[in-house]
């Protein structure tokens, strides 16, 4: 495992400068870099903490919609929830496994979670309170989420644009799927429409804030674009996702629960009131509605897992193998 | 914090028989059994798979990307290849019969 500052310390500044030098020259070439290359420590930082929010983000993304795989309306939506969850699951074990490559461990960073030291994405700090936000969430979420993801996985750091790929292609079914439960409510009876209404209602603030804070205040993006960990800025994902979805919404006959909202004709931007930044900060710092749920869900889940993790290390080991908890025996 | 994370292993997959397995990514697992089991879930759920491989990622020696000169090559090795070679389309003896050929 490489040392966060192993590659950086006792260089003198010309050295650094070199090496610098020759990193960036890569990434202009569209080079991918790799765990042995040298990269500054800043490169590795920013990545280590972009990787483990996504992955946290994609394992506290499989709880809302969890939730509800019991009380799905049908067998074939149960089916299709299942193996959602089942894949939001596995692009958590993906992306912390990229991001171990950098350094931290997966327990450490699962740990991290726990503890609130790390942070998820914004939207999975609210409740999917109807069968209409599992609808919602499957389709502008994921969607929100897929232009963030088709973006990152042209990056420039390889793990992580590998494993980005493979998740790529599982959002598509996501998306699709989640566009299908909408158009199903969306023409529906006069309840069902209700519904969607009311969730895209909740969750639309949630959902513009999604792609992180605008570009006039997010701190990090310069050097990111740089450095082609991100290949757009804050404000252009939010502009593609508004491209991409808001005429899909209208011709659903949904109404898009944003006064300010208004179409440049000229520039073909959608035009928009900056939300309240102060109220993503406080929810992605575990201030939102159902923040401590998750974190409780997450750590009950990593508890209950625990014995199972230790009798297949005593069965490699060819110790005796302890019995599972007696709550769950 | 008692680590049970165990070793690192590379996968590989193959789509169909006859196919070159190909390298998709790792799991962590505490034995190539488990690592098999691991490696099912997380790569093959999808795609068409017909068989997994599973490799300690400790077992793996690769050269150092800041060697790639090594992969140079020192003289021009067209010769080897079937593009360091040109023909005509067609062939005819010149007209006083003598040959083109700088060969003679
Ligand atoms: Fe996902
Ligand atoms: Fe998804």
């Amino acid at each position: 495992m490489v040392a966060a500052n192993e590659n950086t310390v006792g260089l003198s500044q010309a050295e650094y400068d070199h090496k610098l030098g020759v990193f960036e020259a890569r990434i202009n070439r569209g080079e991918k870099i790799e765990p042995a290359d040298w990269m500054p420590d800043d490169y590795r930082n920013q990545l280590i903490r972009l990787i483990h929010v996504h992955a946290n983000s994609e394992i506290c993304g499989a709880l809302p919609e969890g939730k509800w795989i019991p009380h799905a309306p049908t067998f074939k939506r149960k089916l299709a929830l299942l193996a959602k969850v089942q894949d939001e699951v596995g692009h958590a074990q993906l992306l912390y496994r990229a991001a171990e490559t950098l350094g931290p461990s997966r327990e450490q960073m699962l740990e991290d979670l726990i503890s609130g030291k790390s942070k998820f994405s914004n939207v999975f700090h609210y409740p999917a309170e109807t069968w209409a936000d599992v609808a919602t969430i499957a389709w502008l979420i994921d969607g929100a989420a897929i232009v963030n993801q088709v973006m990152m996985a042209e990056g420039s750091y390889g793990p992580y644009a590998r494993a980005l790929k493979r998740i790529c292609y599982e959002e598509a079914f996501h998306l699709k799927h989640g566009y299908e439960m909408c158009v199903v409510l969306a023409t529906g009876t006069k309840v069902q429409r209700a519904m969607l209404q009311d969730a895209m209602n909740r969750w639309w603030e949630p959902i513009m804030m999604f792609h992180g804070p605008s570009d006039k205040v997010s701190k990090h993006t310069s050097l990111l674009v740089r450095w082609r960990i991100k290949l757009k800025t804050n404000d252009e994902q939010r502009q593609q996702f508004l491209r991409q979805f808001v005429p899909k919404m209208i011709d659903l006959g949904i109404e898009v629960p944003d006064k300010s909202l208004r179409l440049d004709k000229k520039t073909e931007t959608w035009m928009y009131d900056d939300p309240d930044w102060s109220v993503f900060k406080k929810v992605v710092n575990n201030g939102g509605p159902v923040s401590g749920e998750r974190v409780e869900a997450r750590r009950l889940a990593h508890e209950d897992g625990r014995w199972v993790r230790e009798a297949l290390e005593a069965a490699a080991k060819n110790r005796p193998i302890p019995m599972p908890p007696a709550s769950i025996r | 914090m008692t680590d049970t994370q165990g070793d690192v292993y590379e996968v590989f997959h193959q789509q169909s028989r006859g196919d070159p397995h190909i390298y998709v990514g790792s799991v962590h697992a505490p034995d190539p059994e488990m690592a098999l089991l691991m490696a099912k879930e997380q790569y093959a759920r999808r795609q068409a798979c017909v068989n997994l491989w599973v490799v300690p990622a400790s077992a793996i020696l690769a050269t150092e990307y800041a060697d790639e000169d090594i992969f140079d090559r020192a003289t021009d090795k067209s010769y080897r290849e079937s593009w360091g070679y040109k023909t005509p389309k067609t062939v005819r003896a010149t007209e006083d019969g003598e040959s083109t050929n700088d060969e003679d």
